[in-house]
């Protein structure tokens, strides 16, 4: 046996001892996710199974030992992945701090910045959320207009931000400010502050899916002392777009099928049924769903290709981009095909038998991910730019 | 195993890259075409690949092939797509040596497809559209069989030294059960081969069988238990048809992109237009998925696993779609010189048509995931 072999033994051995039953349910509904923080809503088995993960440092594997992560390899952290996919483990901690604030402080935080923060992402202490965009500023981000004045020893922020998931309930927030008004990109500043600092307020904004997952943040002379910014003064837009890719990375996911079982398929045979030769009695639904099966399946290798590149330094560094707009659309056809695949019973917008609606609200907030994390259009931009080098 | 090619596989790509583009660029195909040329490819090309070693890419090194695997195979193949290279490599080297390795076929078939002398066409469809039904009969006679029935689209058909036959030697057409694959050589008495040039300017044989008579000695495996061999068969042609859709769509693609960086209207490039950059943007995404499709279905087939027949149809199905916009972006990305024999990016959309029909299109495949899927 290899050592990789061995590896996956024991992995395979130890998820088996530690992961709870209802981790290994399919999620359903957003609250099925564990999202961790100061002011956690664990259902069970949420709590065992993220801290379990943590004490092995595996909610962030591949991060290194010193900063709460698991030091694994890449192609450990690839069987760590094969493993709970195989058992239909659920991801131990949904966390923007994991998937967007960690790596860019890795790549610019300082030793300090790394030891504190990324310790306490790791064990899901501390719940994160995103200040970037603005009234003003949607796709063209870099036009940001919330101040950070200059007070010595700290900043004073004023200004507004928009669209921040979950701000209501997030504990921190990573936040693009403007230290200098006299150029665009080069003017803006990465800094770090809690949303229980005097002068923060939230604001939910009502979606068409009848939740609200974004906020409106308010900031009003609120106090952020300067070893809290990230990477130089003025040299945030380097951080931020170096976080935007991991963060196009991480919605890319979304074009990937759950890993307990395919809800798409079993709601298609459990509402349309089967006909005596077992093909799904609706012959065109049937093609389309095939259709897009056949391009979800191949975007899981994509996916699986694209972490191989990321690791070894061989991916385009706007491969994220393609993998944002692909996995994106590639969700919005899957709800759409879930609709349609359910019909009138999924319209029920409260019932029991529909779970209060929850794939109809589903389906309305994947529209939002082809505008999330620049829009489609955005992405493809990049695209003709960076990787098809097209003239501008 | 990480989705990309290793050192040793990127060198291998580099080396054929080379070789194809200097002895068998699209020119070659299209001098064939011009001089009517009745084999359909070049047997010297053929040749050569041999003294490479590219002929016995699959065939084990204690038999002297290389003893690679269908990543490699693809390597080749995506080359010979992006060139649209007329080979029989596809059919001989990838699908017949898959066919028969490890059988007792091998003994008798590999040495001349080692020398490229060798050229094997596979007889599998009987209709306009590949399905899995087989109804060609194979009736006990003597000591072997009489193969009586018709098959189309056998690229190579009409001058190929081995054909690989799907028959039925019991049940009906449409029963998985009752298949015999058989490896006949040419010439045989009552066997017709019509050659007929297709829309790619390839040729591929109708063959009528009027009471072949054949060795028993013919049967690949088992009699009645042909739907083994004939997986294999299928599994590499599907995966070796993908690569080169893979390099058909890419020729395709970078041939496109190129002209959007050259052509220039209302005095500017016109790959500058935002509507031609989210076209060619899309297309990219397109492509590279389908990439990625196709090394994950070559890398599952060479490690034997019970996944590998889904993942070949997915990459089968996707780079047929992929590739096919691909030529339909390319032709009209080009605007009217797309349209001019002249110009080469028709040759692409015409090759990829062929292939998308072969081993199966997109709707079979699809339809093939579906039903693994239980739906």
């Amino acid at each position: 046996m290899t050592d990789l072999d061995t590896f996956r033994a024991e992995t395979r051995a130890w998820l088996e001892a530690n992961c709870p039953p209802e981790m290994r349910e399919p999620i359903r509904t957003d609250k099925d996710a564990c999202w961790g923080g100061r002011n956690p809503d664990f259902q069970p088995g949420q709590k065992e199974w993220m801290d379990a993960m943590a004490s092995r440092g595996w909610t962030v594997p591949d991060w290194p030992v010193a900063y709460g992560g698991g030091g694994l390899s890449p192609a450990e952290t690839k069987v760590l992945r094969e493993e709970m996919a195989a058992m239909k483990c659920r991801n131990p901690l949904n966390s923007f701090g994991i998937s967007m604030l960690g790596p860019a402080l890795l790549k610019y935080g300082t030793e300090e910045q790394k030891l504190d923060y990324l310790t306490k992402i790791a064990k899901g202490q501390i719940r994160w959320c995103q200040g970037y965009s603005e009234p003003n500023a949607g796709s063209d981000l870099a036009s940001l207009a919330t101040s950070a004045e200059d007070a010595g020893d700290h900043y004073v922020i004023n200004g507004q931000k928009v669209w921040t998931s979950y701000a209501d309930k997030a504990d921190w927030i990573f936040c693009l400010v403007r230290t200098d008004k006299t150029t665009k990109q080069g003017g803006i500043s990465f800094v770090l502050f809690d949303m229980a600092s005097p002068g923060v307020s939230t604001k939910p904004i009502l979606l068409i899916s009848g939740y609200s997952p974004f906020c409106e943040t308010f900031m009003d002379n609120v106090k952020v002392p300067k070893s809290q910014r990230v990477h130089d003064e003025n040299k945030g837009w380097d951080v931020a777009k170096y976080l935007l890719g991991h963060e196009r990375e991480m919605i890319s996911g979304m074009g990937l099928a759950s890993s307990g079982g395919n809800p798409l398929i079993e709601g298609a045979i459990a509402t349309i049924g089967l006909d005596h030769d077992g093909r799904l009695a609706d012959p065109l639904l049937r093609a389309s769903i095939a259709s897009f099966e056949v391009r979800a399946n191949a975007f899981g290798s994509m996916s699986e290709r694209f972490i191989d590149e990321l690791k070894a330094g061989r991916a385009h560094p706007a491969q994220p981009s393609m993998m944002k707009y692909y996995g994106t659309e590639l969700n919005k056809s899957r709800h759409e095909l879930m609709m349609a695949a359910g019909g009138s019973n999924l319209l029920e917008w409260e019932s029991e038998s529909s779970r209060g609606g929850a794939e109809a609200r589903a389906w309305l907030r994947t529209k939002a991910n082809s505008i999330e994390g620049g829009t489609s259009e955005v992405q493809l931009n990049i695209i003709a730019k960076r990787i098809l080098e097209l003239p501008a | 195993m990480p989705l990309f090619l290793d050192d040793d596989q990127t060198a291998l790509q580099d080396t054929i890259r080379d070789f194809v583009g200097e002895h068998a660029p699209v020119k070659h195909m299209r001098a064939l075409r011009d001089a009517n040329d009745a084999t359909g490819f070049s047997r010297d090309l053929w040749k050569s690949f041999a003294e490479m070693g590219f002929t016995g890419i699959l065939i084990g090194e204690a038999e002297g092939g290389l003893g690679l695997g269908h990543v490699e195979a693809g390597v080749v193949l995506e080359e010979i797509g992006r060139n649209l290279s007329p080979s029989p490599f596809l059919t001989t080297a990838v699908a017949a040596v898959a066919t028969l390795k490890g059988t007792a076929h091998a003994a008798r078939w590999f040495p001349g497809i080692l020398a490229g002398d060798t050229v094997a066409a596979l007889a599998i469809d009987e209709g306009a559209k590949h399905r899995d039904s087989v109804g060609l009969t194979a009736e006990r006679s003597g000591n072997g069989f009489k193969l009586t029935g018709k098959k189309q689209f056998v690229t190579h058909g009409h001058v190929a030294d081995l054909l690989i036959v799907a028959a039925r030697t019991a049940g009906s057409a449409d029963d998985a059960a009752g298949i015999t694959l058989f490896a006949i050589p040419k010439d045989l008495a009552n066997l017709t081969a019509t050659p007929e040039r297709l829309a790619d300017s390839s040729i591929a044989a109708r063959l009528d069988f009027d009471g072949v008579e054949i060795d028993a000695d013919a049967v690949i495996g088992d009699v009645d238990g042909g739907r083994s061999p004939l997986d294999r068969l299928l599994r590499a042609g599907r995966t070796g048809a993908s690569a080169e859709l893979l390099g058909v769509g890419g020729g395709a693609m970078d041939m496109t992109v190129g002209y959007l960086k050259q052509r220039k209207q209302f005095g500017t490039m016109i790959g500058s237009f935002q509507a031609l950059q989210h076209r060619a943007a899309h297309l990219y995404s397109e492509m590279e998925v389908a990439r990625a499709a196709v090394i994950k279905a070559q890398q599952l087939l060479d490690a034997n696993s019970d996944t590998a027949d889904t993942a070949v149809s997915v990459a089968k199905a996707m780079t047929a779609m992929a590739t096919t916009l691909s030529v339909q972006e390319g032709v009209q990305m080009h605007g009217g010189i797309g349209m001019t024999d002249e110009y080469n990016i028709g040759f692409y959309m015409k090759r990829a048509r062929v292939l998308a029909e072969m081993f199966g299109d997109a709707n079979f495949h699809a339809d093939r995931v579906a039903r693994a899927a239980g739906y």
